[in-house]
């Protein structure tokens, strides 16, 4: 039955995003211009690690469209919550881990999506990096989609309207985005910085790619990256599921 | 024989400005078969009561059996028993009324040959048939509302809870909204729960009424006999009848001081 409705949810939200197409590519918009236009100030620049500056700043990016584009996530269900779509839903007998999966699964598949183009564009600005490296890179950002999306959703459902999520969405993102070093290693800053760092989750995730897009696989990096990723990702469908369960106070 | 039967059913907010006793303890019972009238000011605790009895919001009191189905320890069967239609209606204006009739009955379990089966009776019984491909959308007010009430018949349920089924519809589709529901009693056997607010409708619908004011049931009844007992005669008007048991203005007429 979970598979059935979850499968039912995932196809009825797949749908409409395919109906808007343009705001699939425009999704990718921010990634690719920091790609093109950020990317290449980089080049010259000692970033402490090992590999390219490319093999630095893909996977942060990667991270960054996965970041911005999963946390809001939640906007189409405040949409979707004041055209009383969600209480239809609710009133039927579907599973309530089917109408968080079948839309964070999709949102994972946009992600796929659009994680595949910038790829691409980064092979075309220089970028090089062994096959098995570039694929666990999409398996950290799907995992970090699943677990932003399923928070999403959760806050989505408590605050009810764009008013608050906005704001609220915004003042969590940014400092995650910059806590984290998506842009350059936060190995390059004061030690203060760079332990403040290692407590975002998302930190560890970016270490753990860009090993992977050196080809280093057996690291403590990777270890701790499948440890947090697994670890989030868990704690947060728990949490979008109560929240969809228990619902409507 | 009692379908639906509320004893102390409660439902307390917490919000910033400390506790809202939303419904405070409801009792009823509804017959099968029956098409009830539920009443009540703004805020008395309508669409909350709703809510609960439909599994959408979890009680913080009392007990209730929808179908025979526990609400706390039997949400899924109550599920299977109720359909309902809120307020606002509940479907997505991008999508067809096909895929949206498709869609409600693969929740509901049905294959995908019976759900695309259903939803052709479905547009056949109430009048959608040319609307099939249409987005939900483009549909006019009164068209609107039959779907909603389409989607929420999809299971044949027993019972079928509507909020307010007739607010902002035209005088023609409200008529058109009275005969579907009493069709669906007469032909199914559907017990009919629903709110209202316009009073000709709830006495021209309603087999029975219960007013709620103030989270607690205020009164209840046939609409003759409420009108008997609390407006002062078998002919009052509702209106005056609703304002007596709600003590919103007038009183019933033997304590209105005569004007000489």
């Amino acid at each position: 039955m979970l598979l059935h409705d979850t499968g039912l949810i995932y196809g009825r939200y797949l749908r409409q995003s395919l109906r808007s197409r343009f705001a699939l590519l425009f999704g990718v918009l921010m990634p690719l211009l920091y790609l093109l236009f950020f990317g290449p100030l980089l080049t010259g620049l000692p970033l402490g690690g090992q590999g390219t500056s490319w093999q630095v700043l893909v996977p942060g990016l990667l991270l960054q469209l996965g970041l911005f584009g999963a946390s809001f996530a939640g906007f189409s269900l405040i949409v979707e919550n004041s055209q009383g779509v969600v209480e239809r839903m609710r009133v039927t007998p579907v599973s309530r881990l089917a109408l968080l999966l079948g839309r964070v699964l999709r949102d994972a598949t946009v992600f796929a999506f659009q994680a595949v183009l910038l790829v691409l564009a980064a092979l075309v600005m220089g970028l090089r990096a062994p096959l098995p490296g570039v694929l666990i890179g999409f398996a950290f950002v799907a995992l970090l989609t699943v677990s932003l999306a399923s928070l999403s959703y959760a806050l989505a459902m408590k605050v009810r309207t764009p008013q608050e999520f906005g704001p609220t969405i915004n003042a969590l993102t940014m400092p995650s985005m910059l806590l984290s070093g998506l842009m350059l290693p936060m190995s390059l800053g004061p030690a203060w910085l760079d332990v403040l760092s290692r407590l975002m989750p998302f930190r560890h995730l970016v270490d753990a790619m860009r090993d992977a897009y050196v080809g280093s696989y057996a690291t403590a990096h990777m270890l701790y990256g499948v440890l947090v990723g697994l670890a989030l990702t868990a704690l947060a469908v728990t949490v979008g599921t109560r929240v969809f369960r228990t619902a409507g106070a | 024989m009692a379908i639906i039967s509320a004893a102390g059913l409660a439902r307390t907010f917490v919000t910033k400005g400390g506790p809202v006793e939303a419904v405070r303890g409801i009792d009823l019972t509804v017959r099968e078969g029956e098409i009830l009238g539920f009443l009540g000011p703004n805020g008395a605790g309508k669409t909350t009561t709703l809510r609960m009895l439909t599994t959408l919001l979890a009680p913080t009191g009392g007990a209730a059996t929808v179908a025979g189905h526990d609400l706390a320890s039997d949400a899924a069967g109550v599920r299977r028993a109720c359909g309902y239609v809120a307020q606002s209606g509940g479907v997505d204006p991008q999508i067809s009324v096909r895929e949206e009739l498709v869609t409600q009955g693969r929740l509901y379990r049905l294959s995908r040959a019976r759900a695309a089966e259903r939803a052709e009776e479905l547009a056949r019984d109430l009048d959608l048939a040319g609307l099939l491909d249409r987005r939900c959308g483009a549909l006019s007010g009164g068209q609107r509302r039959r779907l909603d009430i389409a989607m929420a018949l999809t299971h044949r349920p027993r019972v079928l809870f509507l909020d307010e089924p007739t607010t902002g519809l035209d005088p023609g589709s409200r008529a058109d909204l009275w005969d579907l529901v009493r069709r669906l009693r007469d032909e199914h056997g559907t017990t009919v729960f629903l709110t209202t607010h316009y009073l000709d409708e709830a006495d021209a619908l309603s087999d029975r009424l219960v007013v709620v004011d103030g989270g607690t049931v205020a009164a209840e009844g046939t609409p003759a006999a409420l009108k008997r007992e609390y407006g002062g005669s078998p002919d009052a008007p509702l209106q005056d009848t609703f304002l007596a048991i709600t003590g919103r203005g007038a009183a019933p007429a033997d304590t209105t001081p005569v004007a000489v």
